[in-house]
């Protein structure tokens, strides 16, 4: 995984264009994170950025990957949709704007 | 009712209809312990976790079932690590129960705490820390379910020592958990792999171990014999089609027959079945099938594509594939390839040098064979001897050879053994076994002893870690290294210290009835086979070159074939 750069313009902090933004729907248990997070590492998938938020009553999460991959994305997802803490998975790319609100305070 | 953690776990294995149970005590299962010792399940006390996570191989390898192992926190859950990721690499439902420290001094680094949870993540389907004993009512179906739904794998619960003593309050004991169902058939997937065969010249099967756990050996076998389509196996994929079968072509890939790897170069299509496309099954993989359209039915989505893009990828149930294939396929004699298959087996058979004389590797394996039967289980461990089984023993049945296939772990065939022995009784169970392999889990014939198990280990003992010494024979110039043992152990002997019944074809004029005795004296007994350290496997494709670039022992000149990439 690598840190999310410093850089202002807008590029910079959204990553590269050519990648995936995926949105995955997940139980929210201590751990979960882990299992996502292990299997980029695993697998060796590029993370460029995460965001992680709880929703409704907590039960769930959502985790929103910016990722540096293109013809491995349908691969990563199928590994995801396996992993048992993960509800859904799927390409979300109006999510990328999410990136660039939340860049102002990884100055 | 009231019940404690640690009780709750065994009525609840009981439930599931777990009837053994491998594992070694230790502080933080200790409750779960006293729980096991009024349960009516067996406990077998293995002498290392790492057995213990084996002999549930075993079980679950024989039976097709999910099997339990149980181990204590830090050591023992570190030593079940190697049995648990072999699981996930071979696709076996193994369930470990880990004990853990007290959840208050979780985080402390406690005496014999390891965070179990993180370690065993990426070797498992999914994996549990269980917070309270009222969760345990979710978690062991839930495991359950996990390990024995799709593609079946490994499953870790780490459970800490107060929610095994915890008591809670139960009204009812949830259903036992059960594999989810299927996902539905696309009838249009079916009609259209029905045109693609049908319509092919040289069809070719390739099936793996997802046929032999979809239990889907027979039909599969009446679709070849359907359309007259040749079958080839992977390592794990033995038995899947009788070895005497006239359509079957044995063991594809690295050590595979010649024969079997050139008629992959020459079939228009490949329908590949429960596989996943090993790189010591398929070699270079841009090379693998360069003719050939690839029709790919798994259960698990994400081996479509994952090493080589099929023309037609299908995520089902295979054996529901092939039920629905059946009635589709037309009856075909396919005259032409059958002849061509025929004159390549011919011409490019797999030679077994030494297969009448018992003192030979080919030669003890295809004796053990004739006395054996049908009806043996072989178990074996990893490396030359391995090779050797899978090429010469003939199986003819789906589950009756277990093998390390994914991890590859030297040690795994004892355990595995006593677990089969255990799990099937009335069979006789044979581990062909080398000296290296052994020494890795030798332990373990203390358990054989104990149980009583009918256990043959047939030792091929050429006192050198001989795959190794053949790698560094044939790609490393000959500059033999950490290859060969120096002490000579005493395997006889040494079983015999075990109170293990021990044979030695060094003391013996006559290895046929050394043989035969050990094969069906019962209780676990031992054979050791002294075999030439020189004798290589052949034929061989050098790590990272295509199948069709073979070497045998009359192109083998040291150096010469070195690709070291892979």
């Amino acid at each position: 995984m690598q840190t999310f750069p410093h850089e202002t313009d807008t590029t910079a902090t959204t990553g590269s264009r050519s990648g995936a933004v995926l949105r995955l729907l997940v139980r929210n248990h201590p751990g979960v994170m882990s299992h996502v997070c292990g299997l980029f590492a695993r697998r060796a998938f590029n993370v460029d950025a995460i965001l992680c938020l709880p929703i409704g009553d907590a039960t769930c999460s959502v985790v929103l990957l910016m990722v540096d991959e293109n013809e491995r994305v349908e691969q990563l997802l199928r590994q995801l949709r396996k992993l048992e803490d993960v509800i859904e998975a799927e390409q979300a790319p109006a999510a990328r704007r999410a990136f660039a609100a939340v860049a102002e305070w990884m100055r | 009712m009231n019940i404690t953690g640690a009780a709750l776990i065994m009525r609840l294995l009981e439930r599931q209809g777990i009837g053994v149970i491998a594992g070694i005590p230790g502080g933080a299962n200790l409750p779960l312990y006293d729980a096991l010792r009024g349960s009516g399940i067996r406990h077998v006390l293995a002498r290392h976790e790492q057995g213990a996570g084996f002999i549930a191989h075993g079980i679950a390898r024989v039976t097709g079932r999910p099997a339990v192992c149980f181990g204590t926190s830090g050591p023992g859950a570190t030593n079940l690590l190697t049995a648990i990721a072999d699981a996930k690499l071979d696709s076996i439902p193994l369930i470990a129960v880990t004990g853990q420290v007290p959840r208050a001094m979780i985080g402390t680094d406690a005496f014999q705490e390891i965070d179990t949870y993180g370690l065993t993540i990426p070797i498992t389907k999914h994996n549990y820390l269980v917070r309270s004993a009222a969760e345990l009512l979710e978690v062991i179906p839930d495991a359950f379910r996990v390990a024995m739904s799709g593609r079946p794998g490994p499953v870790v619960i780490d459970v800490p020592k107060d929610v095994q003593s915890q008591t809670v309050d139960v009204d009812a004991l949830p259903a036992p958990g059960v594999a989810d169902s299927r996902p539905p058939l696309d009838a249009s997937d079916v009609t259209r792999a029905a045109a693609l065969l049908n319509g092919a010249q040289r069809p070719l099967l390739l099936v793996g171990s997802g046929i032999i756990a979809a239990a889907a050996s027979g039909v599969m076998r009446r679709l070849a014999e359907t359309a007259s389509v040749p079958v080839a196996a992977t390592l794990l994929g033995l038995g899947a089609m009788p070895a005497a079968h006239p359509l079957f072509l044995g063991m594809v890939g690295m050590h595979a027959a010649r024969y079997t790897n050139l008629l992959l170069d020459e079939c228009d299509l490949l329908v590949a079945l429960g596989v996943r496309f090993d790189d010591r099954a398929v070699g270079k993989a841009a090379a693998f099938c360069p003719r050939a359209k690839i029709l790919h039915v798994d259960i698990d989505a994400s081996e479509l594509g994952k090493i080589k893009q099929p023309f037609l990828g299908i995520e089902a149930d295979v054996g529901e594939w092939l039920r629905a294939m059946l009635p589709q396929v037309a009856p075909r004699r396919r005259r032409a390839w059958n002849t061509r298959v025929r004159q390549q087996r011919a011409a490019y058979p797999l030679a077994m040098p030494g297969a009448d004389d018992p003192r030979q590797p080919y030669g003890i394996i295809r004796h053990l064979a004739a006395i054996a039967g049908d009806d043996v289980v072989i178990a074996s461990d990893v490396g030359q001897h391995q090779m050797w089984v899978a090429q010469a023993f003939p199986f003819s049945r789906p589950r009756q050879w277990l093998t390390s296939g994914g991890l590859g772990t030297m040690g795994f065939g004892l355990p595995a053994a006593i677990g089969a022995a255990l799990a099937e009784p009335a069979r006789r169970v044979v581990c062909v076994t080398g000296d290296g392999s052994l020494l890795m889990n030798l332990q373990e014939l203390a358990t054989a002893a104990e149980e009583g198990v009918n256990v043959t280990l047939v030792v091929l003992n050429n006192g050198t870690l001989g795959l190794v010494r053949q790698q560094q024979q044939l790609f490393y110039g000959a500059r033999y290294h950490a290859s060969h043992f120096h002490a000579a152990p005493d395997f006889a002997a040494i079983a015999r210290g075990f109170g293990v019944a021990a044979y030695d074809l060094n003391e013996t004029d006559d290895p046929m009835t050394a043989l035969t005795e050990s094969l069906r004296r019962p209780g676990p007994c031992l054979i050791n086979v002294p075999i030439a350290a020189e004798a290589n496997v052949y034929p061989m494709v050098p790590p990272g070159a295509a199948n069709r670039d073979m070497i045998d022992d009359t192109n083998a000149n040291g150096g010469m074939h070195a690709d070291l990439s892979a």
